[in-house]
This record gives structure tokens, sequence and C-alpha cells, in this order.
């Protein structure tokens, strides 16, 4: 079945609201007709700019989306011991859960490494994985300076930045990932 | 009136006695199947039930009232080792896997209580009448939906498989794996999904015509995201709010999952909360440090989203066993994420000739197709495979095909030629053949 027609498929049903005998509708409420899509009346509920930025968790590539706060390796590593190395292992070395630190180099097939300096193109996703589901007890737990301390520790023991340097939004956003050209999209423009 | 077979019927028409697909279609044939094989822990269980001897012409079932109604039912208690089995981060229960048990289920429909579960962090207890969906980005409208609303909705049904990228991974291993089929390759399960059509919701928001993806996230303590072609969505996903006639079940995304019809099971996002449309992918953890197939240049496959043709041999199968020289029904299921199955086909000589399966209707689009082939084995040892062709022309490749093109170390996307090694007791293992 082609895009296209699915598409116009849809479209003669866009915006049709129907009732359904629920308990709480009387089955005497009349059914609305279809509408042309223009006047489809929709049931959902206008989201402010203040819902918008209540919700947008999204971090993409270039750094729109990265919150205000900054962080350091040395910051990083302490937190990393308390949180991180119970699964990740000593100096992300991997234990129950992922390695995480490796030769900044691509990988190959004889060296499949596949942690943050090997592998991983962007440095942003770092930042925003953590945020998202970091530490697994607690998610959500940890402040944005927090995050972005254990993103440049992650980065430093990586070799991808120095053991002093300072990340926030706008230094993330410019690190070079060694493996950054190592991908090709298969089923996506 | 019981079949009686002909010379014809036995004439073998691939190497290693296979027949012809026809012998199935006879009234009243009874073949042999492959029997599971008891293991010590299942046949002396401390859940085992009781076994008392009963009278089959008159058992004690047919002289006491059975039990009452019940608001909500449940299997057999003799069915209970019919489980999925887990596999889970032991310092974080909520990480892991639990793979359906294909080899004791019949038909398509896997029973929602055995579906498959990838989880990242646990499966989230989430009231129905606090979620919603949000929809925002490049949208004219951004607006959010409860799930009264979404109920109000004009809704679509579809049988769909959904596949986990990762399914079958053991297979890309230097030796094969000796597990039942089900703890080998079932992280693939097939539901009816009942849901709003998310182009209909797409449209209210006034989509920007430059958009070309969408940020799917999930609402459990993993916050899980993935991005998605617009282009996709807009052509058969579903806000399912339905799975197998009932809501779906909390370790499947209730109360609302985004179906996306034949794409990796990553996709198809569980606790569905918030659609992003952008212009870009988030290059999220699961679309860069996973889901990506390393291939031997050096470089990675990514976005790989459709799950090509598979099948396999449920019965026999890992785990059961033959009892003797007799006709054997070889059973199996196969699928497509590119469309319907056009054909199965079985080899008993690990893959020198084959014979065609009887495809069993129903045969829908991105759906497990059930096979079934008859089989006069001989009681010598035999090698069983499946190779399945969809209606888009693709073959299931061999195993040495599909390391040559990827390599080892993708991961994902495992989907060869699967064989069964048959020895002279009846035994089945899985082989590299």
């Amino acid at each position: 079945m082609s895009m296209r027609n699915t598409t116009m498929r849809y479209g003669t049903l866009a915006g049709l609201a129907l009732a359904v005998f629920a308990t709480s509708l009387s089955a005497a409420e009349p059914l609305p007709g279809i509408q042309p899509r223009s006047q489809a009346p929709t049931l959902g509920t206008p989201m402010s700019a203040d819902d918008i930025t209540a919700w947008n968790l999204t971090i993409f590539p270039d750094g729109r989306g990265l919150p205000p706060g900054h962080g350091t390796p040395d910051q990083g590593g302490t937190l990393f011991a308390a949180h991180c190395e119970r699964c990740h292992g000593v100096e992300g070395r991997g234990a129950t859960a992922d390695e995480l630190v490796g030769p900044p180099t691509p990988p190959t097939d004889a060296d499949p490494n596949k942690s943050i300096g090997s592998y991983w193109p962007y440095a942003t996703t770092i930042f925003d994985f953590i945020r998202r589901n970091k530490p697994p007890e607690t998610s959500g737990s940890l402040s944005n300076d927090e995050i972005y301390s254990l993103t440049a520790y992650l980065l430093a023991a990586n070799k991808i930045i120095g053991t002093q340097d300072v990340i926030d939004a706008k230094s993330l956003a410019q690190v070079k990932m060694p493996n950054r050209d190592g991908f090709v999209r298969i089923d996506a423009p | 009136m019981a079949a009686s077979l002909n010379a014809d019927d036995l004439q073998a028409v691939a190497g290693g006695g296979l027949l012809h697909r026809r012998l199935l279609l006879k009234s009243g044939l009874a073949m042999a199947t492959a029997l599971a094989a008891p293991t010590v822990a299942q046949s002396a269980g401390p859940d085992a039930p009781p076994v008392l001897p009963e009278n089959p012409s008159s058992p004690s079932w047919l002289h006491q009232p059975g039990k009452p109604f019940s608001s909500y039912g449940s299997p057999s208690r003799f069915e209970n080792r019919v489980i999925r089995s887990i596999g889970a981060n032991r310092d974080l229960p909520g990480n892991g896997v639990s793979w359906t048990p294909l080899e004791s289920l019949e038909g398509i429909i896997t029973p929602s209580s055995l579906h498959f579960e990838r989880h990242h962090n646990g499966v989230p207890d989430i009231d129905p009448a606090q979620h919603r969906l949000a929809i925002h980005g490049d949208v004219s409208a951004p607006q959010m939906f409860t799930i009264d609303n979404l109920l109000r909705y004009p809704m679509r049904t579809q049988t769909l498989v959904i596949e986990c990228g990762g399914n079958s991974n053991a297979g890309w291993h230097y030796e094969p794996i000796q597990r039942s089929v089900g703890a080998f390759h079932g992280l693939v399960s097939c539901s009816e999904w009942t849901g709003v059509p998310l182009a209909i919701l797409l449209d209210q928001v006034g989509v920007d015509p430059k958009a070309s993806w969408v940020i799917a996230e999930g609402g459990d303590a993993a916050i899980m995201n993935v991005s998605i072609p617009l282009a996709k969505l807009m052509d058969d996903a579903i806000v399912a709010l339905y799975q197998n006639g009932e809501r779906i079940r909390p370790e499947n995304g209730y109360p609302l999952r985004l179906i996306v019809p034949g794409w990796e099971g990553v996709v198809n996002v569980k606790w569905l909360r918030r659609l992003h449309i952008t212009t870009e992918p988030a290059m999220a953890r699961n679309e860069t440090s996973k889901y990506t197939e390393l291939l031997p240049t050096g470089k990675a496959r990514m976005f790989t989203f459709v799950m090509d043709a598979k099948s396999l041999i449920t019965s026999p199968s890992p785990g059961q066993k033959m009892h003797g020289a007799n006709i054997y029904e070889i059973k199996g299921l196969a699928w497509s994420g590119r469309g319907r199955i056009a054909k199965v086909e079985v080899s008993a000589d690990g893959g020198r000739s084959w014979a065609e399966a009887l495809l069993q209707d129903p045969i829908l689009p991105r759906c497990f197709t059930r096979f079934r082939a008859a089989w006069n084995w001989d009681g010598k040892p035999a090698i069983l495979k499946s190779r399945a062709t969809d209606e888009t022309g693709y073959v299931q490749p061999e195993r040495d095909v599909l390391v040559a093109e990827r390599g080892r170390n993708g991961y994902f996307h495992y989907n060869a030629i699967v064989a069964w090694g048959i020895d002279e007791d009846g035994a089945v293992r899985h082989v590299y053949a």
C-alpha cells in the first residue's frame, strides 16, 4: 500500500471525534457527522509556552535544549564513584552494566569497542541519557551541575577533553566525538 | 472419516523425506509431533500440580461441582510451565528482557501475558486519569490529550508483530547457543492492537510542512526517547489503547503505546507521553550507542528500523524430542516488517533441497504467519531449516551470508536461517549448517 493512499484514507477520518457509549455519555447524544478537515474539532487542550518548557526534555546534538549549569571531571569522578561504579565498574570499565570508557579511536571489526570514547557520535547524548535515567534507583535526583560534572568526567576518562576542562551548555555542544562520522543511515533520510 | 494415504502422498518432494504440503489438507490425517522433553526440574518442581490417578472413563470431575465463576480468568494450573523466561541485570532487576515461549504456543496470537518485554527501568504504575500525551514542536497548535479524549477518536485495529531489534542476537555467537526457541528468538510477539491512527492527531496539531522527524518519549523512569521519521508515522502508526481486545497490559505500555508497524521494537514506545515534531533526530542513546550495527568496515548502520523477513521452526525445536521414525508435522512462524509472507520453504537436508510449506490463513502484513509441513522422518540424523520470502521478494539469508555481509559485532537485526540438528535418538540441537 502506498504511503500516499494511506495518508489520504486517514485524511477522510481526520478530526472525526466520535462519542462512545461509555457510562459517562448518554446513548442519545448525537454523533457528529464527518466534517471538513479545516473545521475538525480537536479533543486536545492547547499547550502554553510554559507547558512546553515544563514537558520538553529534548536535547539536540547542536546543544539546543541543554540547561544552564556547569561541571568538571573532578566533581564528576566523586559522583561516579558514589552512583555509577557499582554497575559500570571502577573508572567505567564495565561490570553488570555497559563499559563506558575506552580508547578514543573508532571501533574496528578486530576491536569492536562500543564505549563512549570509541563509539558514541555525540557528546550531548551523555548529558541527555544521564538526566533521563541516572541513577536508575532515583532517576531525576541529580542537579544540572551534577549531570554536567558526570558528563565531564566521562569525556575526560575517555580522553576527549582535558582533566581541568569545564563542561557547560556551550562547551558540551562544541565537543566533537572521535566517531562522529562512523554511522550510515539505512531507513531514514 | 480418516484419510487414507496413497503412494503419491508419501513421495518425498525434497531431500530427507519432506512431503508435499497438500498432505496437510487431507482431513483426519494424524501426524506425530515432537514433544517437550521434561527436565528434572520440570518433572519434580515444587510448583508441579499433584498427580492423582483418575479413571479416564469416569474421572472425578464428572462427579463434583466445578469451581465458581471467576471475574478474570487465568490458565489451567497444569499449564504453569508456559511462562516467559527472564534475563535481567542482577543489580537492577527492572532492566532486562523477558522472552516469549514460542515453542509452547500455537496459532499466531501471543497471549498478552506472554508478550515479550524489554524494560530499561521497570514497569511504571500509571494512573490513566493523570497521564497526558503532549504533541508539540514544529506545529501550529501544540496540544495535550487525556486518555479519555483519545478514547473518543475513531480507532483502527491491526494484528502486528513487534520484534526487538536485538532479538536472536545469540546467532552472532561463534558457537550455536543451546536454548529453547523462545529463549533464543522470543523477543518477538504478535498482538491485535487497537487505537487512534496517529495521522489524525498530527493533522489536528498542524504539522509544519518542513518537519521530518518525531521524537517519541515514554513515561517510565528511564524517560526513554527515540527519533522516528515523520513520514512513517503519518503513514500507518497507531496510538494504541487496546491489546488483544482489552486495555494494554502495564508491561506492554499501559495506558498508551506507539505502534509503528513492521519497525523494530524500540520505536514502538511504551507508556507514550510526548511526541516532539522536529526537523532532525535527537541522537538519543537508543539510536546511537544502541540499535546501531557495527560493520566490518568500522562504520555502523544507523536508523535500521525495518525488521526483515524471518522464520523459524517451533516444532521440532531444541528441548523437544522426536520419538522414532514416523510422519511428523513441522510447524513454525514467519513474519516480515515489509509486508506479507509470500512463501516459506522447509529443508530436511541442511538446505540442499527445499519443500514449500503450507501457509495457514490469515496471512496478514507485518504479522505472524503460521506455516506447517509434513515430514516422513526415517529416524536418521537430519538438519531442518526454514526460509521465508516476503511479498517484496526479499529472501531470508543463510547465516554465512549474513555474517559475511554484517560481520559479528552488529548485535542487532539478526534474521538468518535457523538450523536444528536431529540425531538418531530424536534429540534436537541448534546447529550452524
